[in-house]
């Protein structure tokens, strides 16, 4: 029995490669198959007053991929320094110290963008992804694999939330990233053809409904059921 | 006139969850039984009603471009709201914590029946939203309070709302890839289309 340990702790010597097959799957998982939004359920509320168009939606993205990742680098490293018990406050303090960078920064060299986005800058400190990330992974293992981990469930975030995004602002204002598509479509087939815009898909109403039909979409692929 | 007006809009047209999409994640997980979900309303409407206004007192007398003036002159230039989100989230956290700890000394069955809430209310978004809003506003201490009210009724209509609809639909041929968080959004959203209707409201 005790040499069997010893062996096995000798052959996990070598370094694990930079990208295994582990590794991988930390990143891959949280796209489809685990996605933070549409199987968590985690993480609606700050986001989706932002995708009514392409620009501050791809602001918010980046602003979330980076504080979870900070954020799951940073708790990794004081992992076994932090008491259980006032762990939730220490999480809080450091997930508020990074968006308050990231608001900070917005507000140095894009104002108008820090404008649009207005509060929810600040509510991704309550993005139930952040905090959720940080309790289940980061609290327990290394620093490199907790900022893959991050980085993939903020991946899976973003690419919704674009998606999302981008439906509406099609839909919604006729454009993509603010290039008018629906203008420079019936501009194609003359004058008589005219693409219409939906008002309801600049209102909240459409966000929830485009969000909706994605996870219906994506949960008959993938197949899982809620109970 | 203008409170009252202020207090519909908030519950009304300005709803947390159908204006703003805030609170989302306990507006979908607590919203399966009506009992449970009017926990979760009251206990927002109570925590909010405090928050926004403590958070006013803090913004306008130590976070605000100047608010330090009545310690010091000399102070009148010492702008600290990069302060902002992690001083509101402290004060809701600790607010969360004394209310959690009166509630059970005054009035006990009130904390048995909001049990577990109160503690997750601390990462709600519609609180820390609440006071973001009523920061960026500028709202007086008289209209947050109303605000904080308002919003937290606003919540608390929307999940009452949601948790009878999500009782009845247990009864619904739902196609398997929508059921649960699905067919939640696109209620939702249909419920979102019915608040639209009272836009426009002015008293």
């Amino acid at each position: 029995m005790s040499t069997e340990t010893v062996e096995k702790a000798i052959e996990k010597k070598p370094a694990e490669a930079l990208f295994s097959k582990r590794r991988k799957k930390l990143i891959t998982d949280p796209l489809v198959d685990d996605n933070p939004i549409t199987i968590q359920v985690l993480g609606i509320c700050s986001a989706l007053a932002v995708t009514t168009q392409m620009k501050p939606t791809l602001v918010m993205a980046i602003s979330v991929i980076f504080v979870i990742v900070m954020s799951n680098l940073v708790i990794s490293i004081m992992r076994n320094t932090i008491p259980t018990r006032v762990r939730i406050i220490v999480q809080l303090a450091v997930v508020a110290t990074l968006v308050t960078l990231v608001s900070e920064v917005l507000r140095a060299f894009a104002y108008d963008m820090y404008k649009e986005l207005s509060v929810f800058v600040g509510l991704i400190i309550t993005n139930c992804i952040v905090m959720g990330r940080l309790e289940a992974f980061a609290l327990g293992n290394k620093p490199y694999d907790s900022v893959l981990d991050g980085f993939g469930s903020a991946l899976g975030y973003s690419w919704i939330i674009l998606t999302v995004a981008f439906f509406r602002e099609l839909w919604g204002s006729g454009s993509v990233f603010g290039i008018q598509v629906f203008e420079y479509i019936s501009g194609i087939f003359g004058p008589d053809f005219k693409l219409a815009t939906n008002g309801l898909m600049v209102s909240p109403v459409g966000a929830f409904i485009i969000l909706g039909l994605i996870i219906w979409v994506q949960r008959t692929k993938t197949g899982y059921v809620e109970h | 006139m203008d409170l009252i007006n202020l207090g519909i809009r908030s519950i009304f047209i300005d709803n947390m969850v159908f204006a703003y999409f805030l609170g989302m994640c306990s507006f979908l997980a607590v919203s399966k039984k009506v009992s449970t979900a009017l926990g979760l309303g009251a206990a927002v409407i109570f925590v909010l009603t405090v928050t926004v206004p403590v958070n006013w007192l803090l913004n306008e007398y130590v976070l605000k471009e100047g608010a330090l003036t009545w310690v010091n002159a000399e102070l009148a230039t010492v702008d600290l709201t990069f302060l902002r989100f992690i001083m509101f989230i402290a004060i809701i956290a600790a607010m969360v914590q004394l209310v959690e700890m009166v509630v059970e000394k005054f009035a006990p069955a009130l904390y048995g029946a909001l049990g577990i809430f109160l503690p997750l209310i601390a990462v709600n978004c519609a609180i820390l939203g609440g006071s973001l809003f009523m920061a960026q506003r500028d709202y007086t201490l008289a209209e947050s309070a109303v605000y904080g009210f308002g919003s937290g009724t606003g919540f608390f209509l929307a999940i009452v709302a949601l948790a009878a609809i999500r009782e009845k639909l247990k009864y619904s041929a739902v196609p398997n890839g929508l059921k649960g968080l699905g067919i939640t959004m696109l209620l939702t959203g249909l419920m979102g289309i019915a608040f639209m209707s009272f836009m426009g409201i002015d008293l």
